[in-house]
């Protein structure tokens, strides 16, 4: 690290401090006055250091102290990252609570990572051992999982000694032969996207057990993915369904800018949260990073890249990742307002004209990619949009949707209809399913992509059929397309409708996906032919089996379900007479 | 003692530029005493080696080159007591109604730090406002921030007071305070603020600051600060339950587009500043509730569109800080009811939490979810009427049409003192439900139907 650097104070302005007497890079962060507030540059002008303040600056006077860290905005990065709580800037929020009570007051730091926890730490490597960027030095048991300690981007050489044992994350472990000191925790940077080998095609779904996501608009591993974030729309209950059941070994929340009282509901909610999995609690392996509206607005500002750069760190342990950004809008108004201080020339309602670069910069940091330590990693990202007024064509909105490959749309009338998650068919969508569909076709069934497009299909066909439908009455429909009614009415209240309560229901396999569509699919297409040959429709309606096709999504035994209720749904079909 | 600066160099609109000056912090505390003895207050807005800029709370006029300009060595800070409760004060926080000066027990910034998140405790207690529309429909909470978006000539400022003078928790006997923050209004709304208090004793459990529309502008950036900082002294540090009355944001945010322009600042929206965002969030997330700690901080802040405009920056941003908002409705006041709350655009963001078993009645959900229901159904058919007639209707629309008008008649209207115990609201709720088809009450669990039904629970 670069030697630090004292100066002093020449001007306050509110947030935005000039400084002279130091000579930093261009980010580094800068401690400002006696309150050590913690803040950034932003503007080398002759001798002059412009300085954006992270904190309140009240009672700031010319003449103060300012010191260089030498360093741009870094995070810790360890063991015990897991089940932590933090501000934007990688504070621990419960530690702050205890150190300093319930408010955030200024100028007040806590490390990351606790300096006093030891780790039990068994090395992978041995003396004599050549070791290069990213190698994996050893495992540290951590909440749910095993956590590869890496070896930090400057640590290269022969290994001289490393020993196993109980330590902190400042302990040495062991040291290089050039005398390179080895440790549990390492710092990076958060503006800076962590290396890796190469990006690979995001061509493995991630699993959610959600049906109406993993059938229709599947998010691959290290995909992007946008939800409006309206409230009330089921936001939460989708992003801890997500959470709890996604294929990702590794949860992060970043709640940038939100609602204190809503953020709370998280905070309370999520350590009451099981992992189905392992049956531990799930914050075992998830990192809240939360920031509200009226926290520093810098600090909110730097939130999302805290994040997505502790999500890089466990990529690079070889686990898939899932990142959720709530709200992504919150966090291009404090460019907003970040920018409109520095007296920037504002683009599209304001926002900086480099709005568009910052967000797909930040979408570009997730991805699947092969990493050093050997293995495949992938984070995948999840950003609310939270559009004012409910206005989609505003520039976040816009911007973002220009980039991510997967739309979730949550809808509020689904909502009041009860339906649930209320994520409407029509409006989402995912540009994954092609590149996805020869995993399916490998993995799950050969048909998956054809049964995909049927059921799309058939509810498109309903959206259409319900215009005539609110004129004229289903009545005067013929059987066909009231058949066609019947079938888009099974897929939404049998298929597309999860409990995320029901034990059963909240958890679906993609096999049980493909089975239960499939399911559906074959009491159309023999219903089709009922029709041609003129049997009523009351009468196919009525067949038991269609009933049982609603219920067995709640029994334990769905899948011989399914089985048997196909069978009896060929029988049935036979007795009448087609 | 502060040492006094004659180097004023410049003067431009509410902004004072003094030179020479040994090293000031920013935010701190200015005074200026002007050629005839008489003094302004100000505070440090841009300090540096070579000149401070002071922006004056009483306006510039009268300032000369010679004025003294003293800097008080801290930034602003209200000093706080229990004894404040009953006493009415100026937008700056001094004493309006000639009583004894307050004797501070504390004296606080008023800059309020950011609650912790960790700290905070889900509000969740049900708060009584007796006012049908707002408990049964958009049930509000303690800790919650929930405002009224009016418009010019509606009676937002009778619906606050209102609920200042109802609201109650269930069951509790505990001690609470109403803290009223008026910016910018005229005196004749502040007097009416004032003689309701009065006539209703609310005035002894009150800390009143008044800004009113001839006092200075910049001075409206204070009030609201002054008021919570108060507020957050009685909830936390004595264990009260506090509701706040702000009134009017719009005054506020005007005020701060003001300052922002005579700061040269580069406009965002509509000429309002780039962070507004922040500065709204600064004060409305200063509501809540903080876990181990009795008191609790609920915020009601009234705010009248300019032009009915929801989108407008101001309620725009406040829709997202707060948990919701109450829209008062020019039609319904047109008709003649009172309170004129929108109900189908109001929403309470926390009101799933706070009802229930235990909190209100097991049956509060189902009997809102079917009164929306049934008077968005009535709302439809409205339009159609208006062109095919009401002859046209079918049967079942026909109760639907009436369901909405008694809705708006006997469920949104109430009278001005009038009371209702979230039980006569829910009964009410009932009573308007069994006009409707009983098969048309798909929202309801059979077995509330069965125990609360007028007609059916008689069988």
């Amino acid at each position: 690290m670069a030697t630090k650097e004292t100066g002093r104070i020449s001007r306050v302005a509110g947030p935005v401090v000039t400084a002279e007497g130091i000579s930093p890079r261009m980010y580094d962060v800068v401690l400002v006055g006696e309150l050590k507030l913690m803040g950034e540059v932003i503007k080398l002008v002759g001798k002059k250091t412009v300085i954006q303040v992270y904190e309140d600056t009240s009672g700031i006077r010319p003449g103060e102290e300012v010191v260089d860290t030498g360093a741009p905005l870094q995070v810790e990065l360890g063991p015990g990252l897991l089940s932590s709580v933090y501000d934007g800037v990688q504070r621990p929020l419960p530690v702050l609570r205890e150190n300093q009570g319930d408010f955030v007051s200024r100028g007040i730091t806590a490390p990351g990572l606790d300096r006093k926890k030891k780790w039990e730490f068994t090395p992978l490597v041995k003396k004599g051992d050549e070791i290069g960027r990213g190698a994996i030095l050893g495992e540290v048991p951590e909440g749910n999982i095993v956590h590869r300690v890496l070896a930090p981007s400057d640590a290269k050489g022969k290994v001289k000694n490393i020993s196993s044992g109980n330590f902190t994350v400042e302990d040495v472990v062991g040291q290089l032969d050039s005398g390179y000191e080895l440790r549990l925790m390492q710092r990076w940077p958060v503006r800076q996207a962590r290396p890796y080998v190469e990006k690979l095609m995001p061509d493995i779904p991630l699993v959610t057990g959600q049906r109406v996501l993993d059938l229709l608009f599947p998010l691959a591993k290290g995909g992007t993915a946008a939800i409006p974030g309206g409230f009330g729309t089921g936001k939460t209950v989708t992003s801890q369904q997500l959470s709890k059941w996604s294929d990702a070994q590794i949860v992060i929340y970043v709640g940038c800018g939100e609602r204190g009282n809503e953020m709370t509901e998280v905070l309370t909610t999520f350590p009451e949260l099981e992992d189905p999995k392992t049956g531990k609690p799930l914050m075992g392996r998830t990192v809240l990073i939360a920031n509200t509206s009226n926290m520093p607005v810098a600090a909110r500002e730097a939130s999302v890249y805290t994040g997505i750069t502790v999500a890089e760190y466990y990529r690079d342990m070889g686990y898939d990742v899932s990142l959720m950004a709530d709200s992504t809008s919150r966090w291009a108004e404090a460019m907003r307002e970040i920018s409109s201080r520095l007296e920037e020339m504002p683009g599209e309602e304001g926002y900086p004209a480099y709005l568009a670069a910052r967000l797909s910069e930040f979408y570009e940091r997730c991805g699947r990619v092969k990493v050093f330590s050997g293995g495949i990693g992938s984070i995948s990202v999840i950003g609310a949009v939270s559009p004012s007024g409910g206005d989609f064509s505003e520039p976040v909105t816009q911007n973002t949707l220009r980039i991510v490959k997967v739309f979730w749309a949550l809808d509020s009338k689904l909502r009041e209809r009860r339906h649930f998650p209320a994520i409407n068919w029509l409006t989402s969508y995912s540009l994954y399913s092609p590149i996805l569909e020869d995993w399916y076709r490998k993995n799950v069934a050969e048909d998956w992509n054809q049964v995909r497009l049927w059921a799309m299909e058939t509810l498109q066909k309903e959206s259409e059929l319900q215009e005539i439908v609110q004129l004229v009455g289903s009545d005067a429909l013929p059987e066909e397309q009231r058949l066609t009614l019947d079938v888009a009415r099974m897929i939404r209240e049998f298929f597309l409708q999860q409990s995320a309560y029901h034990a059963v229901d909240t958890y679906s396999p993609l096999k049980r996906q493909y089975e239960y569509m499939s399911a559906i699919k074959r009491f159309s297409e023999h219903a089709k032919k009922a029709i041609s040959l003129e049997v009523p429709l009351e009468r196919i309606s009525t067949l038991p089996c269609r009933a049982d096709l609603g219920k067995l999504k709640f029994e334990e035994t769905i899948d011989a379900d399914l089985k048997k209720v196909t069978a009896e749904m060929d029988k049935q079909f036979a007795s009448l007479g087609g | 003692m502060a040492k006094e600066y004659h180097t004023i160099n410049q003067i431009a609109g509410p902004l004072v530029f003094v030179e020479k000056t040994e090293p000031i912090g920013f935010g701190e505390l200015v005074q200026i005493t002007l050629p005839d003895g008489s003094t302004k207050r100000g505070q440090v807005l841009d300090t540096s080696d070579e000149v401070v800029v002071v922006q004056v709370f009483e306006g510039t006029g009268g300032i000369d080159r010679a004025s003294g300009v003293k800097f008080l060595g801290e930034t602003v800070k209200m000093p706080v007591a229990k004894d404040m409760l009953g006493r009415i004060l100026n937008g700056s926080g001094d004493p309006l109604d000639n009583g004894p000066p307050i004797i501070p027990e504390k004296r606080l910034e008023i800059i309020g730090a950011a609650i912790n998140p960790w700290a905070r405790d889900n509000p969740q207690e049900f708060i009584q406002t007796g006012i049908s529309s707002i408990d049964g429909m958009n049930t509000l909470v303690r800790g919650q921030k929930l405002p009224i978006f009016s418009g010019a000539g509606l009676p937002h400022n009778d619906i606050a007071l209102q609920i200042a003078r109802q609201a109650k928790v269930l069951g509790g006997k505990e001690e609470f305070a109403v803290v009223f923050a008026a910016m910018g209004i005229t005196s004749e709304e502040a007097q009416y603020f004032m003689k309701d208090f009065e006539r209703t004793g609310a005035l002894k459990r009150a800390v009143v600051f008044l800004n009113l529309a001839d006092d200075p502008a910049i001075e409206r950036l204070l009030t609201p600060r002054l008021a919570l900082t108060t507020a957050e002294y009685l909830a936390f540090d004595l264990g009260m339950h506090v509701l706040v009355i702000l009134t009017d944001i719009t005054n506020y945010s005007e005020a701060l587009r003001q300052i922002g322009a005579a700061r040269e600042e580069v406009p965002a929206r509509r000429g309002y500043p780039g962070y507004m965002y922040t500065d709204l969030a600064s004060m409305y997330e200063r509501a809540g509730r903080i876990k181990d700690k009795k008191g609790s901080i609920t915020q009601f802040p009234i705010l009248s569109m300019p032009g009915d405009d929801i989108t407008h920056p101001i309620p725009d941003l406040t829709g997202y800080i707060t948990e919701g908002q109450i829209v008062a409705s020019r039609d319904l006041h047109r008709k003649g009811i009172f309170p004129p709350i929108a109900v189908e655009r109001s929403l309470s963001r926390l009101m799933g939490q706070g009802i229930g078993p235990g909190r209100t009645r097991e049956d509060h959900r189902a009997v809102s979810d079917q009164l929306y229901a049934g008077y968005a159904e009535g709302r439809d058919l409205r339009g159609l009427v208006a062109i095919v007639g009401k002859e046209a209707l079918s049967d079942r629309d026909r109760k639907f049409l009436d369901f909405a008008d008694a809705f708006e008649d006997r469920f949104v209207r109430q009278g001005k003192d009038e009371d209702r115990t979230i039980e006569q609201t829910l009964e009410l709720g009932w009573e308007l439900l069994s006009m409707l088809p009983l098969d048309s009450l798909t929202k309801i669990d059979r077995k509330f139907i069965e125990k609360y039904h007028p007609t059916v629970k008689k069988k």
